[in-house]
């Protein structure tokens, strides 16, 4: 029998789900919420200089890694079988959008956090 | 030759049909807003790379009403998401056992919320004070 590849589609995909329901909320809050519209958050918190140390460091680097990267994997895995909810019955070709953006998502993430130096 | 015709049960709008295929299509559907999220946050990192201007027009962008509005609707579902996650926990983690005894459903959920609410504590105060 070939093997499956979905353990490993689905491991991603839960490591996305324990990450975002940790993380997700507070981050949309945070980033695209409270610190826009300048209440409960200081304008300077999310100043170029602060941000700029922080994807600087090894450890903020791996943090948006890995929320960048398991975010995306954890979305197109629901998506993808998300599709036969909706009609619509997928074949190969979908999976190889859905987890090749994800993929891609993670390279770009990885070499603009390596552009930016340490 | 004849084609045969059979009749097959309309399946358009099945999920509208019933509460519970409501709430699972709107946290299935929290992974859309979570993709976006996560390529809003991609595209502020590749601003950050090009330097401050690029870095403070993205910032600028974000207090766009269109912006503002995605991000709550975001918040709502991604929020529900968090709650379903930790909600089916106890059937989707691995067995977990304290002194031979399966661990009690709501232990697992309820520190599952627990975290949720101590990294979202976490989280605000390292961004605002330190």
């Amino acid at each position: 029998m070939k093997r499956s590849h979905e353990p490993i589609f689905w491991s991603l995909f839960g490591a996305g789900g324990v990450l975002s329901a940790l993380v997700a909320p507070i981050l949309i809050f945070i980033t695209g919420i409270i610190a826009p519209i300048g209440l409960w958050m200081p304008e300077q918190a999310l100043a170029y200089s602060r941000v700029l140390d922080f994807a600087q460091h090894w450890l903020g680097k791996l943090l948006l890694l890995a929320v960048i990267s398991l975010f995306l994997f954890h979305a197109v895995h629901r998506i993808y079988h998300g599709l036969h909810d909706l009609g619509v019955h997928a074949g190969t070709g979908a999976m190889v959008v859905a987890y090749g953006s994800a993929l891609a998502g993670t390279l770009i993430a990885a070499y603009l956090l390596l552009a930016i130096g340490f | 030759m004849a084609q045969v015709k059979t009749y097959v049960r309309p399946m358009r709008g099945w999920w509208r049909r019933n509460p519970y295929f409501v709430r699972y299509m709107i946290r299935e559907g929290s992974s859309v807003f979570l993709a976006i999220y996560a390529l809003i946050l991609l595209v502020g990192l590749w601003r950050l790379s090009q330097g401050q201007a690029a870095w403070d027009a993205w910032r600028a962008a974000l207090t766009s009403p269109i912006s503002l509005l995605f991000h709550w609707l975001a918040l709502l579902t991604v929020g529900y998401h968090a709650y379903t996650w930790w909600k089916v926990a106890p059937k989707t983690a691995p067995d977990l056992r304290l002194a031979g005894r399966p661990l009690p459903e709501m232990v697992i959920t309820g520190g599952g919320w627990l975290a949720t609410l101590g990294a979202s504590a976490l989280i605000y105060i390292i961004v605002r004070w330190m």
